[in-house]
């Protein structure tokens, strides 16, 4: 009988004391980190995402890309990331500013993206891997994201922005794929992602 | 020290205090209380547990047939694993765990449970509050962050749900007739009172109201560990604690044991979640003191571990015979599998290699499955024909169940494990290429281990089908009991 106020006690102490740790303590020492001026260039990092990417970081969050990429480059000598050209630098809590969620991922069954707009820049690129990965990186298990596209007649000359198909992932003649705005948003998102701007703190 | 001898080892034992028929009398009360609102849980966590399987089963096939099913949006990869993870977290484990849970808290305080029908209101909320999630998680409303994917509309519904069955828990014992405390009812308690505080706590920081930055990756896997931990982790000891010495008829080897396991479960596991986050971009020390909590949780994992096997010694021939003390048995030791796993993973030196591959998925199947799920069974089995008064209906399933589930979490876990340090060395060595359709890359190597998986998962699926079919047949045949007089149920030999 007399144990019951122990017990509550007990666990309530406990949950409580790794909540000022591990939720506290970090919210102190970086919750309220803010943007910095970048000497060099005189603007402001992290800067805020166009509307366009901010799209496509919904997409991007409701297909569950995180699964199977991280976002999140480690520290040289830590792992292989800066030498398999995933980064230049570390990133740092001050990269993530904008983020809601936060998308640091535990997974690469595909390669980490912290700086996927870095190394691949073509937006054509990037609609064609979306449209089905294994046509421009044969062996790929990304799945593909058919539903991010539309097909469409083509009307009195092709579309700007459709994908160049051939073999057996073209459409039947006289119709074209292109990206739907959702789509389109998430390569928008892809080609913003950059966490190259140096930063005394990731030195 | 044998079952049958000495009066004084059943006395501290659970709810064997009073005189025989009195006792059994309470028993059969408190056990008609928690009939309806327990057998709902159990009902619905098996038919969670299935759709669970679905999901995984599709997952993992998209694992090396990326172009399987790929055209639908709602079935896409990145869907469907959250999918599976919430139906299996928040639909089965939770739902059976709670299920238990009343169960266990009615008989150690022996009590019936007072308005059943409420738990069971809340049962019914519960099992809503998941399908909504679920659908909203296909739907593409995911939250985006790992083991919280319920968007905003679903959780609230959750969250009434479990703080009236934590109610209920703690009403429960505050009514107790039994002085004595048992081990058990201080994990129950701590589950039931952990639990809200972390879900709510969480949904308030993440989701209505969000810190900024990467401190959201910090409350998240604080929350994620502390599911596994706090919440889970608990019910599935406190089982283990109740049903092996009810098994075998002996008490607890050593109550000096079993409280130093919970209170050192208590102080170190909730520091565990950080290391979910070795190598990120979050600051050095707050990593470190969730590698050092997690080299700590040695204490509370060997003192259980060996609480349960001493209590065990001399009585292993009993697993021939019990179905429930098999389950019970394999999850307990699984719990020390997982838990030394966890803490090797921890490590900065051993996380570098696995810290991104499949070694994590296969650790959390340690925990989830071979640990917590085959515990959850073996306390169906035990608990159900105690609630409606009718057997199991075929040995052969169970046995069939066991088997299948046993020999398909081994083959998912070994291989997976292995595969994942594999990818992770190739990962960490810049001279094998990512993705090469030919060559030995990163990608490549793992196909054989994801091919595995797949067929596990089937097995895992026909240990879930003669389950299900079990339950079923059970149900049935509770139907056609309560047709006939009611004195059949009233019988003694029962």
């Amino acid at each position: 009988m007399k144990y019951g106020p122990l017990i509550f006690f007990g666990i309530f102490l406990t949950l409580a004391a790794s909540w000022c740790g591990l939720v506290l303590m970090p919210q102190i020492q970086i919750g309220r980190q803010g943007a910095v001026r970048i000497e060099e260039t005189g603007e402001f990092y992290p800067a805020a995402r166009s509307g366009v990417a901010q799209q496509g970081f919904e997409i991007y969050r409701a297909n569950g890309c995180i699964y199977c990429h991280s976002q999140q480059v480690r520290m040289e000598g830590f792992g292989a990331d800066i030498l398999r050209n995933w980064g230049q630098r570390r990133t740092v809590a001050r990269d993530y500013l904008n983020d809601k969620p936060v998308m640091l991922g535990t997974m690469r069954t595909g390669p980490d993206l912290a700086n996927i707009g870095v190394r691949q820049t073509s937006a054509e690129w990037h609609a064609t891997h979306l449209y089905n990965p294994r046509i421009p990186s044969k062996g790929s298990i990304m799945p593909p994201f058919p539903f991010l596209f539309e097909k469409r007649k083509i009307g009195s000359h092709p579309s700007a922005d459709a994908l160049k198909l051939s073999g057996e992932f073209a459409p039947e003649p006289g119709y074209e794929i292109v990206p739907k705005p959702e789509g389109k948003a998430l390569v928008q998102y892809l080609l913003s992602l950059k966490a190259n701007t140096p930063l005394p703190e990731a030195k | 020290m044998n079952a049958s001898s000495p009066s004084i080892l059943r006395a501290l034992s659970p709810a064997d205090t009073e005189d025989e028929s009195q006792s059994r009398a309470l028993l059969a009360e408190v056990d008609a209380s928690c009939r309806w609102p327990v057998m709902l849980l159990f009902s619905f966590s098996l038919v969670w547990l299935l759709i669970g399987t679905v999901f995984a089963l599709v997952a993992s096939w998209k694992m090396h047939a990326p172009d399987f099913l790929g055209g639908i949006s709602w079935l896409t990869f990145g869907r469907v694993r959250p999918a599976h993870l919430n139906a299996m977290v928040y639909g089965f484990a939770s739902q059976a765990g709670v299920g238990v849970t009343l169960w266990l808290m009615c008989r150690l305080c022996r009590t019936p449970l007072i308005c059943g029908w409420m738990a069971a209101l809340a049962g019914v909320f519960w099992n809503l509050g998941v399908a909504i999630g679920i659908a909203g998680i296909l739907a593409g409303h995911s939250t985006g962050m790992e083991w919280l994917e319920f968007p905003p509309y679903a959780t609230p519904i959750l969250f009434a749900a479990f703080a009236l069955i934590a109610i209920w828990g703690i009403i429960t014992f505050r009514y107790r007739r039994e002085p004595h405390l048992y081990i058990s009812q201080f994990y129950l308690l701590g589950a039931l009172l952990w639990f809200p505080w972390l879900y709510s706590m969480t949904q308030v920081l993440l989701v209505m109201d969000p810190v900024r930055g990467v401190v959201q990756a910090a409350v998240n896997w604080w929350f994620a560990h502390n599911v596994l931990g706090l919440w889970l982790t608990p019910i599935g000891l406190a089982a283990i604690y109740y049903f092996i010495p009810k098994v075998i008829g002996r008490p607890v080897h050593s109550y000096y044991l079993s409280l130093l396991g919970f209170w050192s479960l208590a102080l170190f596991y909730n520091w565990n979640g950080m290391h979910h986050l070795v190598g990120g971009p979050l600051p050095a020390w707050l990593i470190t003191v969730s590698i050092v909590a997690s080299v700590m949780m040695t204490i509370p994992v060997l003192t259980v571990g060996l609480n349960h096997h001493l209590t065990m010694w001399g009585n292993f021939h009993r697993l021939k015979d019990s179905p429930v003390l098999r389950f019970m048995v394999f999850g307990g030791m699984s719990y020390t599998v997982a838990s030394l796993h966890g803490v090797l993973l921890a490590l900065r030196s051993v996380s570098e290699v696995t810290h991104f591959t499949h070694s994590t998925i296969a650790h959390a199947h340690i925990g989830m499955y071979a640990f917590f799920a085959m515990v959850m069974f073996g306390s169906i089995y035990y608990i159900v024909p105690r609630l409606i008064q009718v057997e199991w209906p075929s040995a052969r399933l169970i046995r069939l169940h066991f088997w299948a589930a046993a020999l398909g979490i081994l083959l998912y876990v070994v291989p997976l494990a292995f595969g994942g340090v594999m990818q992770g060395l190739a990962m960490n060595n810049p001279d094998v290429p990512f993705l090469d359709p030919v060559k030995h890359s990163v990608v490549t190597l793992t196909l054989p281990y994801l091919k595995t998986r797949s067929l596990s998962g089937i097995l895992l699926g026909i240990g879930h089908l003669a389950f299900a079919v079990s339950f079923i047949w059970i149900l049935i045949r509770w139907m056609n009991a309560g047709r006939r007089p009611k004195t059949s149920t009233a019988d003694p030999s029962v």
